[in-house]
């Protein structure tokens, strides 16, 4: 059995109407679960990103970024380790503002871990974190006692280290 | 260049020529879609009117002497004949039905165009874009039930959106590795007017059809080439959609390697060719599958590797280096692992190769490919086409179709036993003869794709191979044959049996006929009931005769030939097996 690893799909494609559906379609037909999925504007006019993490093998994955490409709208498909991309996931948390002043356990969880209270009101506060999931994760743990309103996580969204090339590959087209 | 970018986001790259309709004319929608037709050449199209494409159909009938339509009996029929008319021709197929069950019904044959890479365009019609998502009458939602099985599918809400999203359509159908497109369009933008101008599509930057040649891989093939010992070449349909039947000739002729076929490449190379050494695959020739796991060197061109051809990937031609030749870069290294990929168009490629091989013989190794085919032709040919038993066989029907027509009938064939045979046996002399559904197994393909076939190449003899179970499937397309005066031939090899089923279970199910053997209609006259001239046969000495009517005959004409009903067809190699363990009996 090949081994099983964590990749995230990076996308440049077009903006239209029924490309989300082409796109995880492929992953559909071979059984592949999708962990996260994130779309939106890239560096470049016009063009969207597609940010999609996936537990497979390196055949499976080749293949994969392969048949994506293979899309009329796709303009390139490209995928990485975890170790080959910066990546971040946000969450919020939504919580009984009581407990702000109640307890000074969730201040100093607040400041800890680095999170950002984005709006207080009467009844709740809104907590915003953005980390990897193993913080995020941490995070949900050490609030739950407390009493969580509403949660709510991202996908991952990530930039690689290495250039990804599309400028210059639209450049040529349009020459 | 031109840049067009009305109604997508998608930027594409239109004709710079002026096209006959560059100055804006009112029109509506509906007419909007008959004009980009005709620009595109489209001079048939298949299909079946109904509530939300009856727009359309109303410019159809204005413009009936410019543009075709053939109305089928089933829009699965529609899509069929509009492959068989690709397959033959080479231009992009046409297919047209109404929304709802009428575009729900052309889904299996678009999967077939898909998985056998035919260039064909869908129209379909959807309800008015006020009552999308609303669970309107005939409502269904196609572009997202099409999806997996198109090479790109869009909705056009407004009038304004056809020109350049049919322009784009057929472009993509027809180029790089082809493949259907379905294009839904909804009753109000057919009724819609707007100021036509239409300007073909010339690229789409984000689709690249052909990646460019790269001169170090064609000539580190050259090398491996070059010094082979004993090189395999094994083609496939990209060959003949690649129009790159005299390149192959000329490498063949030119290095004496032997070249085998898939079933979908056959024709693309005459059948009598010297260095024509048969079909590769589950039921292909004894030479070319044993010896794919004893060369040196096997040169794909065109291919991908189907698990019907491959056998066992863990014991595939794992003793030979593999040069791929390949237009869509998400075949290589799918199946087989390759050593050299050479990217791009099949034509290019081998044009560019040839001038760098060195001429050869390979004489020692072609005696090999002589040797297992006199086993061959002993154990399983000599039976098949001059069985000596009281049954007719499938295969003396196929050699007396060749006798007859010497080679120059296009063979339209369907799913099962009969497809086999007639694959195996059937000679060509021209390449686009054999149209079958290969990847898909689409019983009930042959009847509606013999049509398309015909009324795309009138001049040519096109004969209908057909089992008694597939036949049925969509044997109401006899009825587009007689409205239309289709003078296509139909012959069905009938067994009472879905017999490549029958086969498996007498093989591996120990003769557990589950629901396999069929209580078959009067075939003759029900084809006479459609005013087809009809002829049954059962015994031998009448096939000669019977044949040589059928072929004589101007008009459509049917031939039942009652076969034996247990015969199997060998050689076979064994679902999961290796290509070597291909088994005579």
């Amino acid at each position: 059995m090949a081994k099983l690893k964590s990749y995230t799909v990076s996308a440049y494609t077009e903006n239209n109407i029924g490309l989300l559906n082409r796109i995880s379609a492929i992953f559909q037909r071979r059984h592949i679960n999708i962990e996260s999925i994130n779309s939106s504007i890239s560096e470049i006019d016009g063009v969207s990103r597609f940010t999609i993490v996936v537990y497979v093998s390196e055949v499976q994955i080749k293949k994969i970024i392969g048949q994506i490409e293979k899309q009329v709208e796709v303009i390139k498909a490209y995928y990485h380790t975890d170790e080959e991309t910066v990546y971040q996931e946000s969450c919020l948390f939504k919580i009984k503002s009581d407990l702000l002043f109640e307890h000074d356990g969730i201040q100093n969880i607040i400041i800890e871990s680095n999170s950002k209270i984005v709006t207080v009101t009467k009844d709740f506060f809104v907590l915003e974190k953005s980390g990897n999931k193993e913080e995020i994760e941490l995070l949900y743990k050490k609030l739950s006692p407390f009493g969580i309103m509403q949660f709510v996580r991202s996908g991952r969204i990530a930039v690689t280290k290495e250039e990804m090339k599309i400028t210059e590959m639209l450049a040529a087209f349009n020459n | 260049m031109n840049f067009n970018s009305v109604s997508m986001e998608t930027q594409t790259i239109v004709s710079e020529k002026k096209s006959v309709y560059n100055n804006a004319e009112r029109i509506s929608g509906s007419e909007a879609v008959i004009r980009c037709l005709l620009a595109e050449g489209v001079d048939i199209l298949y299909g079946y009117p109904g509530g939300a494409i009856m727009p359309v159909y109303d410019e159809l009938f204005k413009y009936q002497n410019k543009l075709q339509h053939v109305l089928t009996r089933h829009e699965q029929g529609a899509i069929h004949a509009a492959q068989g008319y690709a397959r033959i021709s080479g231009k992009v197929g046409v297919a047209m039905a109404t929304s709802g069950p009428g575009a729900t019904n052309l889904i299996t044959g678009i999967a077939d165009a898909q998985i056998d890479s035919t260039p064909v365009v869908c129209i379909t019609g959807q309800v008015s874009s006020h009552l999308l998502g609303s669970d309107a009458f005939q409502e269904t939602d196609i572009v997202g039930i099409s999806t997996p099985v198109t090479k790109w599918n869009h909705q056009i809400t407004k009038a304004s959106e056809i020109p350049e999203v049919l322009a784009k359509a057929f472009y993509i159908a027809k180029s790089g590795r082809p493949g259907p497109v379905l294009i839904d369009i909804t009753k109000d933008a057919q009724f819609e007017e707007f100021d036509f101008i239409y300007n073909k599509c010339e690229g789409i930057r984000s689709y690249n059809p052909a990646p460019s040649i790269d001169v170090k891989a064609i000539q580190n093939a050259a090398v491996l080439i070059n010094n082979a010992k004993k090189p395999l070449i094994v083609w496939g349909q990209g060959v003949i959609l690649g129009q790159a039947e005299d390149q192959l000739k000329e490498i063949v002729e030119k290095t004496g390697i032997p070249a085998a076929w898939t079933i979908l490449g056959a024709s693309a190379l005459p059948t009598k060719h010297p260095l024509n050494v048969g079909m590769v695959g589950m039921h292909g020739n004894y030479a070319p599958n044993i010896l794919t796991n004893e060369c040196d060197l096997l040169i794909a061109i065109g291919m991908r590797f189907d698990d019907r051809v491959t056998g066992s990937l863990d014991t595939y031609a794992k003793q030979a280096k593999v040069i791929h030749f390949e237009i869509d870069p998400a075949e290589v290294d799918k199946n087989v692992k390759t050593d050299i990929a050479v990217l791009g168009d099949a034509k290019d490629s081998l044009l560019q190769l040839t001038p760098l091989l060195e001429k050869n013989s390979h004489d020692n190794w072609h005696q090999r490919f002589k040797d297992l085919y006199a086993i061959e032709l002993e154990k399983v040919i000599a039976g098949d086409l001059f069985p000596e038993k009281e049954g007719l066989s499938m295969g003396e029907v196929i050699r007396e179709i060749n006798q007859q027509s010497k080679g120059s009938a296009a063979i339209v064939s369907d799913v099962g036993q009969h497809q086999m045979v007639a694959c195996r046996y059937s000679e060509f002399n021209q390449t686009k003869s054999n149209i079958t559904s290969g990847g898909l197994g689409t019983m009930g393909f042959a009847l509606p794709a013999a049509i398309g076939a015909k009324m795309a190449a009138p001049h040519r003899e096109v004969v209908a191979i057909i089992g008694d179970g597939g036949y049925q499937m969509t044997i109401q397309e006899l009825g587009t044959i007689f409205q239309h005066k289709v003078p296509v031939k139909i012959v069905v090899l009938n067994n009472d049996f879905l017999g490549m089923v029958r086969q498996w279970q007498q093989l591996f199910f120990d003769k557990r006929y589950a629901s396999t053997e069929m209580a078959n209609p009067d075939f003759v006259s029900i084809a006479k009931g459609y005013y087809i001239d009809a002829k049954r046969v059962v015994k031998r000495e009448e096939l000669a005769n019977a044949v040589a009517e059928m072929m004589a005959s101007k008009d459509a004409y049917f031939l039942e030939v009652c076969v034996e009903k247990e015969d199997n067809v060998f050689p076979m190699i064994q679902s999961g097996a290796s290509v070597s363990e291909i088994r005579l009996c």
